[in-house]
């Protein structure tokens, strides 16, 4: 199975590790991820303003690629799944967004909305199957206690994401027990770690982040996982943290085995 | 047309909200994780928007503390998106020339080692046009 993938910009600079275990986990687990040409960022957040279409292109361009390839979009960190997914239901919901975005775009059959968005956890859960990859792991991380960090991208607005519940997601734990460690379920899982706050107003960011660690390691925890690279950053600034934040796909690489094999 | 509501219909324009829909069930601020950072409150927001008063808005702080987490879009019971009011009264206030929250001058020394450029990316979009 061939998918277009949009790493995004961080993924190729400050969260290499993201992207390389997300490329030797495809191979290991039988898909292909080919990347889209002269792929834009998307800016990392959603431009919520009805009127804003400018900053919306650069997601319409990697969508429309997928779609002349007919193939799914694949994405690994959580900003641009949401960007990404929200522009996408824009193009298909909005006519006035869709509209306008196609005069920019001035492409031979107009982009409504047609590619598939996916997030790596979702091509796992729905393509691969949890079961299938309990069986191809081959380093399962037995006897770790690892909390998921969904934090507010890849889950919020439900309704347009369409990525787990919510309020109650399961996606990362289901992911946690078939590479063979224990979920750890704690409150603050999916409370904001400060996101852009960071940059300027550090402390608030902090004490948000603060709140999430020692959450999760009062509930026994003895690493985070996450699909983020703000999220990663914002956490690991936290400093009352004693417990380690990573990847959710070197753990991934680690079970299967590649993650000494970079893609 | 009075030149508030004026303000006020143009933020309902940009966010796409109608404030009559709230119900002032205090939800949004309930869920909002810089609640205690914010000067104007999530649910007050909407108020402000109902009586027009658009000046406090763009004065306020909570245009910078809002973190768009979508905590008070995903719980609100009437789909108010109190998120799309702050951002749309946030991007009046940078729409303005010298409106910008944000200057690439302050860059360099808010840059440490490990900083990832999605956090650049996200700020820049989100403080200044």
């Amino acid at each position: 199975m061939k998918y277009s993938y949009y790493p995004g910009c961080t993924l190729r600079t400050k969260a290499k590790d993201l992207d390389d275990y997300a490329r030797a986990s495809a191979k290991a687990l039988g898909f292909e991820l080919e990347e889209i040409e002269d792929w834009q960022c998307c800016g990392g957040v959603y431009p919520l303003g009805t009127d804003e279409i400018a900053t919306k292109l650069s997601c319409v361009r990697a969508l429309n690629a997928a779609k002349e390839k007919e193939q799914e979009l694949v994405t690994v960190c959580s900003a641009c799944h949401h960007v990404m997914k929200r522009v996408n239901d824009d193009m298909k919901n909005v006519e006035d967004i869709c509209t306008r975005a196609n005069n920019y775009m001035e492409l031979d059959e107009p982009y409504k909305g047609e590619t598939n968005v996916l997030h790596f956890l979702e091509v796992l859960r729905d393509k691969v199957g949890f079961d299938e990859l309990k069986k191809k792991v081959v380093n399962p991380l037995t006897g770790k206690k690892i909390g998921a960090y969904y934090g507010c991208l890849l889950l919020r607005p439900g309704k347009v994401l369409n990525f787990d519940n919510p309020e109650n997601p399961k996606i990362m734990e289901d992911f946690i027990r078939a590479i063979g460690a224990e979920p750890v379920i704690y409150p603050y899982r999916n409370e904001c770690c400060g996101g852009y706050i960071s940059l300027k107003e550090k402390e608030m960011a902090e004490n948000m982040c603060d709140k999430i660690t020692e959450s999760a390691e009062g509930f026994g925890a003895d690493m985070l996982i996450t699909a983020c690279p703000l999220c990663m950053y914002n956490l690991n600034k936290s400093s009352r943290r004693e417990i380690p934040v990573v990847y959710f796909t070197e753990i991934l690489a680690e079970a299967l085995g590649v993650k000494e094999v970079q893609a | 047309m009075s030149a508030k509501k004026k303000q006020a219909e143009l933020i309902e324009e940009i966010s796409g909200v109608n404030p009559l829909k709230c119900m002032k069930c205090g939800k949004c601020s309930a869920s909002c994780p810089s609640y205690n950072e914010m000067d104007i409150k999530p649910h007050q927001f909407v108020s402000y928007v109902i009586n027009e008063d658009v000046e406090s808005l763009v004065n306020s702080a909570s245009l910078w503390k809002c973190l768009s987490c979508f905590a008070c879009v995903e719980r609100c019971p009437r789909d108010v998106k109190p998120a799309k009011l702050i951002e749309a009264a946030r991007l009046l206030v940078i729409r303005q020339r010298g409106g910008n929250y944000l200057s690439p001058d302050e860059i360099p020394e808010l840059l440490d080692e490990e900083l990832p450029q999605q956090l650049l990316a996200s700020a820049f979009r989100k403080y200044s046009t």
